[in-house]
């Protein structure tokens, strides 16, 4: 330890000592890894928090959807009990797990976009340049991204609690799991047989009232890892910096339009069985899905199972894409193609 | 414990390319590179743009593997053992790399987190680092109050928190003012001489380069040159890095034919 603390030479220039190999791994031991992804994260965040409009427009946009695209809707649209509702539910109400998917999409596909600018200046090269495996680099930055997410969603569902948008008090969590083949997906249409519900655990009556903010937790992170982890491997696909409506146009829309984020599907399916059919093959469903479930402390088990293996399937291309000997950016010339 | 690395002496040069060839697709941009830079050397890799600089940095930073032939970092192959090598290494990257919106400290505190360093310790490194660059005073201000030669300095210092082995500079003073060129070159040659850093030290810029330095001319992804300054003057007749440059390159064809 103490070979590798700087001295001060004659001339007042500080000197560095080269480390000894324990200092070396031991660097790289749990402790290192856990600094690591701190400093990953906390980046993440103070970058976000710096950038005031990023902010702003993060919390604006689901709040135009809610405030008025929502207030028109509530006439004309009529929501069905299906679970996890178990009364008759605002539209408003409806349509905020939805938001709050929509808030962990763009902020997805924003620093996905990020990602493609910082392979071009370097700050993306900065980070890989680590020492530590490039797949837990990557994760973190990913969990950055999604702790950023995190505290956006949470902003939207402050104001909205304002708007008395707010879950129910939460007396137990609660497992639901829909037989209803062939379709398992029981939970996006009402259907004849009953879901088998599991209670977990019951809420301790002093959160009961806002356990729903707590529950949602996990499927935020969940979420939010998928569609981040879909912006990862896009970054390394993305060759040059494009600009944001095309993304907008070919991956934002069509993902948000085509799911059960602004309408119950089975109000789809009485209006296009393809649409509906689109709509049942899109992650992005499932994500909304198990936020909504969150949201009134359930869990349902086919949105968790898809969100989870979307998840493994997208990470798992995005670590093969930034992989430096197999990788998409090595066959392709590298930082903007450059030699 | 001391047993598992095996490779690393007081001897071991701080990079060792050998015999690299890279392709993108049918475009050879590398063909059988080798180079060494010795501990305590100041290697001038000097080439136009395209020669080959980028993808040998990228090769060397392990953005992506080499296919063929090695690099050793101390002694560390990048491929098999690529933390040991990574973390002996800094790298200033011809682009810029710090967040403007940052301070100098945040931005230091970020690049230790990636090298394992935190709390107290990394504070340290990090003042200790723009000390070394001479900005310690402006710890707590915005990179974007900096100019460019302060920016470049400011990566100097980050490149060298970690206390690696091998520095490697990509076209480190492009866009600076005289001033500024002058002392990040005075900042890294003190790095070589005071702490015996390996540095290499890639440009276009002829006048960098002084005559007790090394010398590697790649063009066109092939090393024309490698040897002491007054060597390359005196085999090319010439009495200027910049004219030998132009001589060596321009017979490329002949040299090519021969071999």
């Amino acid at each position: 330890m103490s070979s590798q603390a700087a001295t001060t030479a004659p001339g007042g220039v500080p000197v560095m000592y080269h480390e000894s190999d324990d200092d070396a791994r031991r660097r790289l031991g749990a402790a290192g890894y856990f600094a690591c992804f701190k400093g990953i994260v906390w980046r993440e965040i103070l970058r976000y928090l710096h950038q005031r409009e990023r902010f702003l427009s993060a919390l604006v946009r689901p709040l135009i959807w809610l405030f008025i695209f929502a207030a028109g809707f509530r006439q004309t649209l009529g929501i069905s009990i299906i679970p996890p509702y178990e009364t008759y539910v605002l539209y408003e109400e409806f349509i905020a797990p939805g938001l709050i998917a929509m808030i962990l999409l763009f902020n997805a596909m924003q620093s996905s976009l990020s990602m493609v600018y910082d392979r071009e200046t370097g700050t993306m090269r900065t980070l890989l340049v680590s020492p530590f495996p490039r797949s837990f680099l990557l994760l973190s930055k990913l969990l950055g991204g999604v702790s950023v997410a995190l505290l956006q969603a949470y902003a939207f569902m402050l104001v909205a609690w304002f708007w008395g948008i707010a879950p129910p008090p939460i007396t137990e969590v609660k497992l639901f799991t829909f037989y209803d083949p062939p379709s398992w997906t029981g939970s996006l249409i009402p259907t004849m047989t009953d879901p088998v519900v599991t209670s977990l655990f019951s809420v301790p009556s002093i959160i009961q009232p806002f356990a729903g903010y707590i529950t949602v937790i996990p499927a935020i992170v969940l979420a939010g890892l998928m569609l981040g982890s879909l912006a990862l491997f896009m970054s390394s696909v993305i060759k040059q910096l494009e600009n944001f409506a095309g993304v907008m146009n070919f991956v934002i829309f069509p993902m948000f339009f085509a799911s059960s984020a602004l309408y119950p599907l089975w109000r789809i399916r009485e209006a296009s069985p393809m649409l509906f059919e689109i709509c049942r093959l899109n992650p992005f469903t499932y994500a909304v899905e198990l936020i909504r479930f969150g949201l009134y402390g359930q869990v349902d088990t086919v949105s968790l199972a898809v969100v989870v293996g979307c998840t493994a399937a997208f990470l798992a291309a995005a670590v093969f894409a930034y992989n430096p000997s197999k990788g998409l950016i090595a066959r392709r010339g590298g930082p903007g193609g450059s030699a | 414990m001391s047993a598992s690395i095996p490779t690393e002496t007081e001897k071991t040069p701080a990079l060792v390319v050998n015999g690299v060839s890279h392709s993108f697709g049918d475009r050879k941009v590398l063909d059988r590179v080798s180079l060494t830079v010795e501990q305590g050397a100041f290697v001038v890799l000097l080439g136009l743009n395209g020669a080959g600089k980028s993808t040998l940095f990228s090769l060397i930073t392990r953005l992506y593997d080499n296919v063929t032939g090695e690099i050793f970092i101390r002694g560390f192959d990048v491929r098999r053992r690529p933390s040991q090598a990574l973390q002996r290494l800094g790298v200033v990257f011809q682009s810029r790399t710090l967040d403007i919106d940052l301070t100098l400290m945040q931005n230091l505190k970020y690049h230790a987190a990636l090298h394992g360093f935190s709390g107290k310790k990394a504070t340290d490194r990090a003042k200790q680092a723009l000390e070394l660059v001479g900005l310690a005073d402006r710890a707590n201000e915005k990179v974007r109050a900096l100019s460019g030669g302060q920016l470049r300095r400011v990566e100097i210092a980050r490149s060298m928190m970690h206390h690696p082995d091998l520095l490697l500079l990509d076209e480190a003073t492009v866009g600076l003012d005289l001033g500024s060129r002058e002392s990040v070159i005075k900042i890294v040659r003190d790095l070589v001489s005071k702490d015996r850093i390996g540095v290499l030290w890639a440009t276009h810029l002829m006048d960098e380069v002084l005559r007790t330095d090394q010398v590697v001319i790649l063009h066109k992804g092939v090393i024309l040159y490698n040897g002491p300054v007054p060597q390359l003057l005196t085999l090319t007749g010439t009495s200027s890095v910049r004219e030998a440059f132009r001589t060596v390159t321009g017979t490329k064809s002949t040299i090519e034919e021969a071999a």
